[in-house]
């Protein structure tokens, strides 16, 4: 039904915070070009499957990304090298420092391996939030809410990442701005750029998103095209519905 | 006092204090970037001075046999943390830099007549000693721990600041050196002289520290290392890698070390343990800027260096104790005035 090549695999992760398992054999993949969403109740999990993916924490399981196992060893800052990019839940901006310099160090790895066009990627990523350019010489630590996660997200651009890994992107923000951060996500997969969207949002969510995962307890609960999974009696019932959280 | 020994006294308040400064901003930098209060830091005049003095004697400074050595333990640890992580291409990269280069850097001195080069070329190859021993020390002593609380980082800063002075020790020998002046003779100011080093001295401390400024300022390097100090998950998310900055901060640091030693020891005697006594004079510094604030650490330095100057004139036996006396008041200002945070990040 789908060929389009596996970016990012899974098998069977499990992630443990000393005694306590947090994530149980989770499996998932991620096709190029694909906007793949994890959605659940909190602390079922989902920020520490980003972690674990990112090479934050150790996991036990596969991890395979474009067919190459990564293994705990491989570290965060080569995981970056690979073309994998994550815009925690907190955001991590370097607050005393301006917008323009927050972007230009989401060009770092790059500029680290000679590849020194960062200027044409800080003008991309000013097309696509037009907001980070008013603010440019601005602190970051200064920013509203709604721009400072577009900051996130375009320093994670600026790192031409294949795989976009996005946590809670829409968490305490107003409906409006949510609306432009989902219009923006998928306007990434037009750019080449996949998506592993982590929200609690399912709505939203589901909108944008291919295929989706329910994930409860630290487990996979439920999987599928997102328009199925929209249409599920179990998802409305816990994440669409009126009575829901969302 | 008069006038003129007011004058006399501020010129060698500010000429120490420069010093201070120089190693107050090392000292805020390394601490920002990796959390480690650097004990070392004063080592490291005394290496370079001490080098440079070796250097023009003609001797093969000693400090190259550390240089080999712990470039070898890093090669060592380094290969196979690679070959564990089945990344063997990146071998080639390790032994260059850890001991291909100071291998290189032996027979270079091996080859010339030391004695018999120009000043600027001494200092060139003194710093070429005594700067990989920032980062190699950085790579071995602080790398494996470097999630550690800043307490253990700090008696780990302690451990290694006793085995640097034993080494001196071994190295330089008890006997304290001088090296020649860069120019010799004085200024004369009518009512003072101003000794032509005193002006190397100001001037190279002011380049230093405007190069330094520029750095953190312009350089996507420098800007990468203020953003580990602010914020280290992000940078690690970024691909700042934590090792990285580690070895550029101590790279620096030596450097600035290794540097203010140079430009001291014509001016005073140094001897294999000096430098500690003059690292902690930066290191107050340093607190009074929080060990986060570089103008003010740079202020407190200058500070420091004029009542120390001063001191020495009204209670030369206290000048010490007075210097160091200044520590609880600035303690006691900073607890009450700042908001106190838990350590780490």
């Amino acid at each position: 039904m789908n060929s389009k090549p596996i970016l990012l695999e899974a098998r069977d992760l499990s992630v443990s915070y000393g005694k306590v398992e947090a994530l149980h054999k989770v499996s998932l993949r991620i096709r190029e070009g694909e906007i793949v969403t994890v959605i659940g109740p909190n602390g079922a999990g989902k920020t520490t499957l980003l972690s674990c993916l990112m090479g934050l924490l150790p996991g036990r399981g596969e991890v395979s990304y474009v067919g190459r196992p990564l293994g705990n060893d491989f570290e965060v800052e080569e995981r970056v090298g690979l073309g994998l990019t994550l815009v925690p839940e907190k955001r991590e901006l370097f607050a005393d420092m301006s917008v323009e310099d927050n972007l230009l160090l989401g060009a770092f790895d790059r500029y680290r391996r000679g590849q020194r066009d960062y200027g044409e990627t800080m003008q991309e990523v000013y097309g696509i939030f037009p907001r980070l350019k008013e603010r440019a010489g601005q602190m970051a630590g200064t920013l509203s809410g709604g721009e400072r996660q577009m900051l996130a997200m375009g320093r994670a651009l600026m790192a031409k990442p294949r795989l976009l890994m996005l946590d809670e992107p829409s968490l305490g923000l107003a409906p409006l701005i949510i609306r432009e951060i989902f219009r923006t996500v998928s306007r990434l997969r037009e750019m080449g750029v996949s998506v592993l969207l982590v929200e609690q949002n399912a709505r939203a969510a589901l909108q944008v998103a291919d295929f989706g995962y329910v994930l409860e307890t630290g487990e996979v609960s439920l999987e599928g095209p997102s328009a199925e999974l929209a249409s599920d009696p179990r998802v409305i019932e816990a994440y669409l519905g009126l009575g829901g959280k969302h | 006092m008069d006038f003129q020994i007011a004058l006399l006294l501020g010129q060698d308040g500010l000429t120490n204090g420069a010093i201070y400064a120089l190693l107050a901003l090392a000292l805020v930098l390394v601490f920002a970037v990796t959390r480690v209060i650097f004990i070392p830091q004063g080592e490291f005049v005394a290496y370079g001075a001490l080098t440079l003095a070796m250097l023009q004697a003609g001797k093969l400074p000693a400090t190259l046999w550390l240089v080999l050595a712990l470039g070898a333990a890093a090669a060592v640890l380094d290969s196979a943390q690679a070959l564990r992580h089945g990344a063997s291409r990146r071998l080639p990269r390790i032994l260059a830099v850890n001991l291909a280069a100071p291998l290189l850097l032996w027979l270079l001195l091996a080859s010339v007549d030391l004695a018999g080069l120009p000043l600027l070329a001494q200092i060139v190859l003194t710093l070429a000693i005594v700067v990989p021993l920032g980062p190699l020390i950085y790579r071995l002593a602080y790398q494996p721990i470097a999630e550690a609380s800043v307490l253990m980082l700090l008696i780990v800063s302690v451990a290694v600041h006793v085995v640097l002075i034993g080494l001196g020790l071994l190295f330089f020998g008890a006997e304290g050196t001088r090296t020649p002046a860069f120019t010799d003779g004085a200024l004369d100011l009518g009512s003072t002289t101003l000794q032509y080093q005193t002006l190397w001295i100001l001037a190279s401390s002011a380049l230093l520290i405007v190069a330094l400024y520029a750095f953190f300022g312009r350089t996507i390097y420098g800007k990468a290392l203020r953003a580990t100090a602010l914020n280290r998950t992000g940078a690690r998310l970024m691909g700042i890698s934590t090792t990285m900055a580690g070895k550029l901060s101590f790279t620096l640091a030596a450097l600035i070390g290794a540097f203010s030693g140079i430009l001291i020891s014509p001016i005073t005697t140094l001897y294999y343990d000096s430098g500690f006594l003059i690292g902690l004079k930066g290191f107050v510094g340093a607190i009074i800027g929080g060990l986060a604030s570089y103008p003010v650490a740079a202020a407190g330095a200058l500070l420091v260096g004029f009542l120390e100057s001063y001191s020495s004139f009204y209670a030369s036996a206290y000048k010490e104790v007075i210097v160091f006396t200044l520590i609880i008041p600035v303690l006691l200002w900073r607890s009450l005035t700042s908001h106190h945070s838990e350590e780490d990040e």
